[in-house]
């Protein structure tokens, strides 16, 4: 009741305005204050001590406490206070441990008043009661804490944090006698005013240090700390035990945290280093900062809400040298800028997409889908909360779920695994990989490995490996592999458009069968077109550059559907295949396919010259075989690279490896690095350790090899005591055991270590095969049939 | 590096073995892991449980123990600390690869001419694969290695000097840039090792026996202190009479170092000294630190093979004969709790606890006992050492009375302190045995874990405000 009486009054008697200003300080700020009317602000730091006023257009200083011709320590002020009630009334923590105050009513120009020198070292805060006019608070370094009667020359009580170093001390806005203390080792502690020997209530609130503390101003049991962990915490503490109600993770550690006066739900926040901005949080939305304030160029040290009945002016002081007023509708929202689309494969392919609503709308608008159902309902719905002034956003999540995507990764995963990479001469590689990519229809991979064998075989080796293959090929007519060529980006074209409409009648299928099933044909065409723009969230804009018509995935995709979808162009495919006779697989299966006429020869025509183009000069020097290797190395680079523009990086890598020395000068190493990288990405997503491992192991970039240096590490427990083993994988610090001992020789065993599951004793894998040949029980006699196998 | 080993060998100390047969026979030295500190009170088979554990440990990690380990075996709580913490700087994950981890550990060491640690980290440093060549000297480095020389000298030195621009030049993007993670990983590493390598002249750590395979290193450096000099009278043959009439000269030592204590503290609130006063205070024990001779003694500096290219004409003494200023340094508006640890620990994860706790360690250490007196609080003595290394860096306290340090550290002390620090390389015998003469070798040895602690976070101190500043 009494505060709100003096609420009316306080802002009844000024209305506050101004706007967004600043104005430079000579020194570094620590702290700020204002006073109770908020037409005056403290500043103070290790050089400066001043007040400011607030006018509507600017800061005009009004008074400078630093006096005297060699200021002494007591004016290096880690924290000041200015009193709320009583206006005339300041405290200042220094930073040589003295607690001052300074009575702005003397009328000499050193307005200091008392000097309390009973802090052994640093005082970080002082603290006056919120409705006692006579009673300070402060916390200090050396971890006591101590009341101060303002009538007295001397503290009334002392409280002892424990030997911790105290970081913030608050009296709590509603209970009279109760302060928050927060410590350097992260506990927060409650005392009674009362009673000094032993503190009320102690919880730990964060790892490290808490810097910071803060009661909520209207409701008495809410208390937000923000420590080094760089964590803002509500707790709850009207509850036994202090419960912790809220978090927010910030990015750095938190020096200061202040609720926002009027909203319940917001605090400001900034930190104690690396980060220059404030932050006003909406708890309740932890992720994404409500409003931030971006003005100061170095950490904001102090920050106080000018009124505190007031939630639109934020005043703060900076490392900067600067002061500033913020307004709060001149804070930026970084909810606003925040990207409103998410998108994400799932691990067998699937693909999430959210998008605010607005924008999909908009862009259903623009190319119609079938009813929309391309999307799922929406998983999260928050409700809209009126007092939540975070802009509304509903988003639609989409999944794009396809049974043709997952196959479409078949071939990598087969092609990873199949190929080889080392361990037999370059000819043997190449042709071995050659074979394994014509097994999975991949025609053009398959002669680009068999044309490096060619190229970069020494010739005299060339005749020996396999004379009937090389003849093959060696006479091979120009205009074979060109029509070759032709064929393959043919199946691309086509490919492409079928893949799309399949797919999307797919997912039609998926979401709403009934709807789709009965689509007509021209429905379906309509689609088709439709679709492609859809297909572009799916595959990025890498690979769907109109002109890229020949990427190896929708070839691949081609080659594959071609048994239900693609017929037309199985028959110029057997014609050509029909020279090889190394591809049987592909005869038969294509014969399999009714040979429809094709109707989209011209097309496939038209489309080709490019790619062709390269591929005649490629195969030019077939005729001339005694030209150098390295002759054909800026073509093999253009060839790496378009493979891996093309976003078949598994190519352009496994060429890489295979051909070795040979080109990997030709490619510089960041880009030889970056394929590297994609690739072995690519294998772990896809669980393919070993070949992953086998790259980075073959790779010579040296960042690559390096990963396998990292993370080395492997954890065991104790068998005895089941406790982690911390630095030693062979003996147990706790129960001072062994753990891993061998059964047979009773060693401790350091490398591979064998057990039975049965029974799980074990030991040197050679140690228990030897004995498992001769006995069938455990080794350690415990009566277990063991098997080894 | 077996190149080096032969050379040394043959050329400092022959006795071990007949120069005609060409065999080099390794052997022991005799005197224990530390040349300050009589062998029977470094045992290994005496130690406690908690201390055996711990030599374990670090046996298991690192497949050796050595002489380090063993002397701070008088505090296992600090031991184990420290261990993790070198352990996480060299073995785990971490922004730069391990032989560049080894080759910063050198490259410091040799800073201070501190054989013993370079001759454990090239072993290390060619075991994890690194390029002996680049051991030569840093010319053999590559040019991102070359370019921490400037960092390593200045941290070493005279780390107020350190600036934004330093930083700069590391960071500016180009070929043999530095990344900030990388670079943080390598200040933490050369701050450590410029304070162990204080630790190891400080308490006299013997060189290492590695007895397989020959690989014994002696390096020329250690010639002064192998056995032909202890027999001289360097080493443990200390005579008893001489002991005892040391003793009687400075009985009392002791009590009138607890006394001047228990003054400190009672008169601490009626005698307030002025603010003018205070900051004078400070100022003279700063200035008072430059020149307080680094080495009374003017025993010449052998030269040192392995550390000789690493080295050039930089040393702390070039300024303090001139009574360089050095700038005041307060540590309220950057310290290592609030802002160094908070920049470490974004930077290089894990790391910032680590040293957050070894730091707390080694200030918080007590046995509450002084030589023979029981339930003491050394509290006001530790943080008296503590604050006079900042002090010599420049580091300021506000909150502590610079008067004390001269109440409670006598001049001798002062004088090990400041060479331990600043020149460790000139620490002696008679400088370890000059001081605190009544107290015991591990209260000794705790006192140099707080020297190179206070020395560790001091350096680190500046090195992370100028990367700080560069960041803002």
């Amino acid at each position: 009741m009494e505060k709100m009486s003096r609420v009316t009054t306080a802002l009844g008697s000024s209305s506050i305005s101004g706007r967004t200003m600043f104005c430079h300080l000579d020194a570094p700020a620590n702290a700020i204050s204002v006073c109770r009317d908020a037409t005056q602000v403290v500043v103070a730091g290790r050089n400066i001590f001043k007040i400011y006023a607030l006018e509507e257009e600017q800061f005009v200083e009004k008074l400078n406490l630093r006096v005297g011709r060699k200021p002494s320590l007591n004016f290096s002020c880690a924290d000041v206070m200015w009193h709320q009630m009583e206006e005339n009334l300041l405290a200042t923590a220094a930073t040589n441990g003295a607690v001052v105050t300074w009575n702005l009513g003397k009328p000499s120009r050193n307005k200091q008043e008392q000097l309390f020198t009973e802090h052994k070292r640093t005082v970080n805060k002082v603290c006056f009661h919120p409705t006692e006019v006579y009673m300070l608070l402060s916390g200090s370094q050396d971890g006591y804490m101590k009341c101060f009667d303002l009538r007295k020359k001397e503290s009334v009580s002392t409280f002892s944090g424990q030997s911790e170093s105290v970081r913030d001390v608050q009296f709590s806005m509603k209970d009279y006698f109760t302060f928050a203390a927060s410590f350097e080792n992260g506990n927060v502690q409650l005392w009674d005013i009362r009673r000094p020997d032993r503190y009320e209530r102690m919880f730990t609130a964060h790892t490290g240090p808490v810097f910071c503390c803060d009661w909520h101003p209207d409701d008495r049991g809410w208390l937000a700390t923000g420590g080094r962990d760089k964590m803002v915490k509500v707790w709850d503490m009207t509850t036994n035990r202090a419960k912790e109600i809220f978090c927010v993770q910030t990015i750095a550690s938190v020096a200061r945290v202040k609720w926002r006066p009027e909203r319940k739900w917001h605090l400001a926040t900034c930190s104690m280093m690396v980060d220059h901005n404030i932050y006003v949080w909406d708890v309740r939305r932890p992720f994404i900062p409500f409003a931030t304030f971006e003005e100061h160029k170095d950490v904001t040290t102090g920050i106080v809400w000018r009124h505190q009945h007031d939630p639109h002016f934020l005043l703060s002081g900076s490392k900067d040298s600067t002061l500033y007023q913020h307004m709060f509708k001149d804070a930026s929202r970084p909810v606003d800028r925040a990207n409103p689309e998410g998108l994400c494969f799932g691990l067998f392919g699937d693909l999430a997409f959210a998008a605010k609503e607005s924008l999909i709308s908009g862009d259903a608008s623009r190319k119609p889908y079938p009813g929309g159902d391309r999307r799922y309902p929406i998983f999260f719905f928050k409700k809209p909360n009126p007092t939540e002034q975070f802009a509304h956003v509903s988003s639609a999540l989409s999944v794009f779920e396809s049974s043709v995507e997952s196959r479409h990764m078949d071939w990598l995963v087969k092609t990873a695994r199949l190929y080889l990479l080392s361990g037999k001469p370059f000819a043997e590689l190449c042709d071995h990989n050659a074979k394994v990519a014509k097994e999975l229809n991949r025609p053009q991979v398959s002669t680009t490995w068999t044309m490096l064998r060619i190229m970069f075989s020494d010739p005299a080796n060339l005749s020996t490996p396999g004379p009937n293959h090389i003849g093959k090929l060696g006479t091979l007519p120009l205009m074979n592999s060109f029509s070759m060529k032709e064929m393959g980006t043919g199946l691309v074209a086509e490919g492409r458009l079928e893949r799309s409409k399949g797919e999307s009648r797919q997912d039609n299928l998926h979401l709403e069968p009934g709807n789709s099933l009965i689509n007509s044909n021209n429905d379906e065409n309509e689609e088709t077109e439709g679709s492609e723009g859809q297909a572009e969230y799916m595959f990025g804009d890498a690979e769907l550059d109109d002109d890229d018509l020949y990427s190896m995935e929708h070839e691949n995709h081609a080659a594959e559907e071609q048994e239900y979808t693609l017929p037309q162009e199985a028959f110029p495919l057997r014609h050509e295949i029909m020279d090889n006779p190394s591809a049987p697989e592909h005869l038969q299966q294509d014969k399999a396919d009714s040979p429809h006429a094709s109707g989209n020869e011209a097309e496939v025509m038209c489309l080709t010259p490019i790619e062709s183009f390269s591929l005649i000069s490629i195969s030019q020097p077939l005729f001339s075989p005694h030209l150098p290797a390295q002759f054909f190395c800026p073509v093999v680079r253009e060839m790496l690279i378009h493979y891996a523009e093309q976003g078949d990086v598994q190519m352009a890598v496994s060429v890489l490896i295979v051909l070795g020395d040979r080109i990997r000068k030709e490619i510089d190493d960041l880009t030889q690095e970056h394929w590297y990288t994609s690739y072995i990405d690519l294998l772990q997503r896809l669980e393919l350790w070993n070949v992953s491992n086998e790259v980075i192991k073959l790779s010579t970039c040296s960042a690559i090899t390096c990963l396998n240096q990292t993370s080395t590490t492997l954890h065991v427990n104790c068998s005895n005591c089941k406790r982690p083993m911390s630095n030693r994988g062979w003996i147990c610090d706790r129960c001072h055991q062994c753990a891993s001992v061998c059964a047979v020789c009773h060693h401790v065993v350091k490398g591979l270590f064998v057990w039975c599951q049965g029974c799980s004793h074990g030991g040197h894998l050679e140690h228990v095969m030897n004995w498992l040949k001769s006995s069938s029980h455990c080794p350690a006699g415990c009566g277990h049939l063991c098997e080894y196998t | 590096m077996v190149r080096a080993s032969s050379q040394n060998g043959t050329k400092t100390c022959n006795w071990g073995f007949p120069p005609d047969l060409g065999i080099r026979i390794p052997r022991p030295l005799g005197n224990g892991p530390s040349r300050f500190i009589p062998e029977k009170e470094i045992q290994v088979s005496k130690v406690d449980p908690r201390t055996q554990s711990i030599f374990e440990d670090a046996f298991a990690a690192l497949g050796r123990l050595d002489n380090i380990s063993l002397v701070m075996g008088f505090h296992p709580q600090y031991l184990e600390n420290f261990l993790k913490t070198q352990h996480y700087l060299l073995q785990m994950d971490g922004p730069l690869s391990l032989h560049y981890r080894h080759y910063i550990g050198i490259m410091a060491a040799a800073r201070h001419q501190c054989s013993y640690l370079v001759n454990l980290h090239v072993n290390d440093f060619v075991q994890v694969g690194g390029d002996p060549k680049w051991l030569n000297g840093l010319e053999g480095a590559p040019k991102k290695l070359q370019a921490l020389g400037e960092l390593n000298k200045i941290l070493a030195h005279r780390p107020w000097l350190l600036t934004k621009a330093h930083i700069e030049n590391l960071l500016k993007a180009e070929e043999h840039s530095w990344s900030l993670a990388e670079l943080i990983h390598a200040v933490v590493l050369l701050t450590h090792y410029h304070s162990l390598a204080s630790f190891t002249f400080g308490c006299g750590i013997t060189p290492e026996i590695h007895s397989d395979g020959g690989h014994t290193f002696r390096p020329p450096s250690l010639s002064q202190y192998c056995v032909c000099d202890i027999a001289n009278g360097n080493g443990h043959g200390n005579h008893p009479e001489e002991k005892l009439g040391n003793h009687q000269e400075v009985s009392g030592e002791v009590e009138v170092l607890m006394e001047r204590m228990k003054q400190l503290q009672e008169c601490r609130d009626e005698e307030e000294a002025s603010q003018e006063e205070m900051a004078t205070r400070f100022e003279r024990e700063k200035t008072e630190s430059m020149l307080v001779a680094t080495a009374e003694d003017d025993e010449c500096v052998p030269s040192r093979d392995v550390s000789r290219h690493f080295e050039d004409p930089y040393g702390y003494k070039d300024f303090s004969r001139r009574g360089e200023h050095v700038p005041t340094f307060r540590v309220q508006d950057y310290s290592w709790e609030d802002h160094g640890y908070s920049l470490v620990n974004r930077l290089y994860p894990d790391v910032g606890q680590l040293l957050d706790d070894k730091f707390q360690m080694a200030y918080n250490l007590t046995y509450n006992t002084m030589a023979t007196h029981k339930d003491v609080d050394t509290s006001m003595l530790r943080r008296a050492i503590w604050n006079y290394i900042h002090c010599m860096f420049g580091i300021r306290y506000d909150d502590y009375d610079y008067g004390e340090i001269n109440q409670l550290l006598d001049r001798s002390f002062k004088v090990y302190i400041k060479t331990m620090v600043c020149s460790p390389e000139k620490t002696t015998k008679r400088m370890y045995e000059s001081f605190w003469r009544q107290f015991q070798h591990s209260e000794k040895v705790h006192v140099n874990l707080l020297l190179m602690e206070a020395r560790m976070q001091a350096e680190l101190l500046y090195a992370l405000r100028a990367i700080t500043r560069y960041m803002t």
